[in-house]
């Protein structure tokens, strides 16, 4: 029998003074998978992620994390999950430790200052810890941000473009650490971006949104065969500049 | 649409005290907030200090009732600093952009309140203990003299500061910080009604049943009596007690009805203007 999935989005709509940010989108995702978001600006992959957190409520349709429909039971996994975005920080007057002190305690997890600490060592934050957090680099940050999203060792881990702002070096063993920690703890990773080659090296399955619509969804070595391209950025100039009319008639 | 489980309304002591210890990291990582608590008490306790000093010295009704000005003074800054402590916590997370982090988090919004209530304690101890004191050394105002009394004016004071504060941290939550103005605003609508320096027969008679509708007007009436007349009117700070269950129950409510239109418009993404 299949595993239950992490995720299950179903005819999702979210409306903003009648303009559609997302269009009625329908998606399953497997326990232990990384799946990309991948999307232009405005496509909806924020507001998708922030209504599969419970941040945003829907105008229609439904979404289930681990089991639990977030309208009404987001209480009962928020503790299993976590996420990181550019659209929050941290307080940046606090230390590193201080922060993750406080988000610590309230996911209730034990053994506190060790995992702070491993959590350091894994990060390459051990030197900074007592460092107030808006005293830090824009990489640091990022760190700080990825330590603070992994400190409760979420089942699943949401990411809206966690590599943003950061040189390609950084990026890059972000990019590793992540997919180091989704194979050790077997957990779920759902991550949007606007980086191909990101998506490309870490996820496993695609989806491309456009104007609030998925407007494909495969693996990444399916999606190159069927656009007849060498790299998902290629794939994704297809879609972006295709009319919507061609869209409708491949569907 | 239902938006919260029963598991929304779980309660548990050790996120209030992760909160608590955010914002006691907070205050004690900057001296000037610390500076920020006590200045402004002060500046005006003993301005109103003087006042009552040159009022004595003339005579009037008001000379028979040595520290009415500076009680009032004091019990104001009870109402206004209980407000702008829970909203200032408040605004912290606003501005710091941690408002995401936290209500995607276990936090519940509950705890959060609770967190913001005692932290405004906290906030009003630091601030309002060394100016009671103060009067006492300048202008020979004993505060605690009030006994039982002050502490049915703190309870009352303090309940509707934060009715207030819960109320206007909702509208913060659903309108930016475009609203912020509110936090810092909100209470001086109170003042010239709640008749912290003169009594409620001051007023317009057709305006007077709107001062009665504020629960701190009868804690200033309250605190009056007990200085002039020497006399606790209990009847007054239970008066006071059933307009501000009124005023919690407003303030949580509206709250809650904030916090899901902000979900619903998207506002907790966006934390700006």
């Amino acid at each position: 029998m299949p595993a239950a999935p992490a995720i299950e989005v179903e005819r999702l709509v979210k409306i903003y003074k009648k303009v559609p940010a997302v269009d009625g989108i329908s998606f399953a995702i497997a326990p232990g998978s990384i799946t990309g978001l991948l999307g232009g600006n405005g496509a909806g992959k924020t507001t998708t992620i922030a209504m599969i957190m419970g941040l945003i409520t829907p105008t229609s349709g439904s979404v289930k994390v681990l089991g639990a429909d977030m309208l009404q039971q987001r209480y009962r996994v928020l503790h299993r999950m976590n996420f990181e975005s550019p659209y929050v920080e941290m307080p940046m007057r606090l230390t590193i430790r201080q922060n993750l002190t406080v988000f610590g305690m309230l996911y209730g997890v034990s053994d506190l200052a060790g995992r702070i600490e491993e959590l350091g060592e894994a990060l390459d934050l051990t030197d900074l810890l007592d460092r107030p957090t808006g005293k830090l680099s824009a990489g640091q940050k990022t760190r700080v941000s990825l330590a603070k999203s992994l400190l409760n060792s979420p089942e699943l881990l949401l990411l809206d473009e966690p590599t943003a702002s950061l040189d390609p070096d950084t990026a890059d063993w972000v990019r590793a650490h992540l997919d180091r920690y989704r194979r050790d703890r077997h957990a779920t990773v759902l991550l949007a971006s606007h980086n191909m080659a990101e998506v490309e090296r870490l996820c496993e399955r695609v989806i491309i949104m456009k104007q609030g619509r998925i407007e494909d969804d495969d693996t990444p070595a399916r999606l190159l065969a069927r656009y007849g391209r060498r790299t998902l950025e290629e794939v994704f100039l297809d879609v972006a500049r295709r009319p919507d009319e061609v869209r409708e008639a491949a569907q | 649409m239902r938006t919260h489980s029963e598991s929304a309304l779980a309660f548990s002591p050790r996120r209030v005290g992760a909160m608590m210890l955010r914002y006691w990291y907070l205050l004690r990582s900057s001296w000037p907030r610390l500076i920020e608590l006590i200045y402004w008490p002060t500046v005006q306790m003993i301005t109103w200090g003087f006042i009552q000093y040159y009022v004595m010295q003339n005579g009037g009704l008001l000379a028979r009732a040595g520290g009415t000005l500076i009680a009032a003074v004091l019990l104001w800054d009870i109402l206004f600093r209980g407000q702008l402590g829970f909203s200032v916590s408040f605004l912290e997370e606003m501005w710091s952009r941690n408002i995401g982090n936290l209500m995607m988090s276990p936090l519940r919004p509950f705890e959060f309140v609770t967190a913001l209530m005692v932290m405004s304690i906290v906030r009003l101890a630091i601030g309002v203990i060394p100016v009671t004191l103060l009067a006492l050394i300048f202008f020979g105002f004993n505060l605690y003299g009030l006994g039982f009394g002050l502490v049915a004016f703190f309870v009352n004071l303090l309940l509707t500061s934060w009715a207030v504060g819960i109320f206007v941290s909702g509208l913060v939550l659903r309108n930016g910080l475009g609203a912020e103005n509110l936090a810092w605003s909100i209470m001086f609508l109170f003042m010239p009604l709640t008749c912290v320096y003169y009594p409620v027969t001051t007023l317009p008679v057709w305006l007077q049943p709107a001062a009665w509708a504020l629960p701190s007007t009868y804690v200033f009436e309250g605190m009056r009596e007990l200085l002039i007349e020497h006399t606790f009117r209990a009847d007054l700070m239970l008066e006071a007690l059933a307009i501000n269950a009124v005023f919690m129950t407003v303030g949580v409510a509206g709250f809650l009805t904030l916090l899901k239109a902000a979900r619903r418009h998207g506002s907790l993404m966006q934390t700006g203007e």
